[in-house]
């Protein structure tokens, strides 16, 4: 295992650390502006974790849908639709807090046991050809019907987004 | 290696989910609760990575699935916050408690009155 090894292995330790404590950071802040901030490192974090798993293609997007997309999404949510007066924020209360979090922690041992006891069995012919051009031809040959669906599913969501905001306020 | 290990992708999506679950749970915004949900569709997208990587036959497919994933993703994102813009000027919160125009009355609790003394609550309550 050279240098090089272990600086990888450092770095990939860097992204999971970067995902936990964002995680932990987007549901545990109480101030909203903090949870996106929270929500963009998670998510630059599992950036990272796909640039390991051998697909750049999809740290790019990853990088670009949530954190360029999603998260100023989020914040333009927040920056017109809140007002500290009046937005309680207030975490649950302390005897749910201590059983909320044993559980969650008790749910995440759990599914570490589970995986750790299943075998998976890896594909006999297994191909590893993780290159940009492989996937692009897939996305437009193969999988074209799937890629034009997500498009047609982003459009008819952003159309219906602009008709809910628009739509007229109730006069009560 | 842990980098070149399944079970360490697996157990980051697991906290994933499990921290998403846990923040629609307890998040008193609707803001808040659609960041939660972003966490576990993330969690979701990174477990399709790791078996597409690890045992899938085909590179292309995991990586096609999770970029569905990420579509409906801002899908999503796009339409809760067009709802949490609409219910704000309505209802003028984005409390979830005090969302309660469905509600059935409960003989017994006088909800108004203590959704009232909730939002009169001091500075000091908030953020």
């Amino acid at each position: 295992m050279g240098l090089t090894d272990v600086f990888l292995e450092a770095v990939f330790y860097a992204f999971i650390a970067l995902t936990v404590a964002g995680g932990v950071l987007a549901v545990r802040t109480q101030i909203l502006m903090y949870t996106v901030l929270g929500a963009a490192l998670a998510f630059l974090g599992i950036a990272g974790l796909f640039m390991f798993l051998g697909s750049l293609f999809l740290c790019m997007m990853q990088i670009l849908i949530y954190l360029g997309a999603i998260c100023i999404v989020l914040v333009f949510g927040i920056m017109v639709g809140y007002t500290p007066r009046q937005v309680a924020e207030q975490g649950i209360r302390s005897q749910n807090l201590l059983l909320a979090v044993p559980a969650c922690i008790a749910a995440v041992i759990l599914l570490r046991g589970a995986v750790g006891r299943t075998v998976w069995p890896a594909s006999p012919d297994a191909a590893r050809d993780f290159s940009l051009a492989a996937v692009g031809r897939q996305l437009l040959e193969r999988y074209g019907l799937a890629f034009e669906l997500i498009s047609v599913l982003l459009l008819i969501a952003i159309i219906g987004a602009i008709i809910v905001v628009t739509v007229k306020e109730d006069p009560r | 290696m842990l980098s070149q290990d399944l079970k360490t992708y697996l157990v980051v999506a697991a906290f994933l989910l499990i921290i998403g679950v846990y923040g629609v749970v307890q998040r008193r915004s609707f803001i808040g609760m659609l960041i939660s949900a972003e966490l576990i569709l993330a969690g979701a997208g990174l477990n399709f990575m790791a078996f597409n990587r690890f045992l899938a036959p085909e590179p292309a497919v995991g990586q096609v699935f999770t970029l569905i994933i990420m579509g409906i993703a801002a899908a999503e994102t796009a339409i809760g916050v067009s709802f949490i813009l609409a219910v704000y000027r309505q209802f003028k919160t984005i409390d979830p408690i005090q969302l309660n125009e469905l509600q059935e009355e409960i003989p017994g609790r006088k909800s108004d009155a203590d959704d009232d003394a909730f939002a009169a609550g001091g500075p000091g309550d908030h953020l």
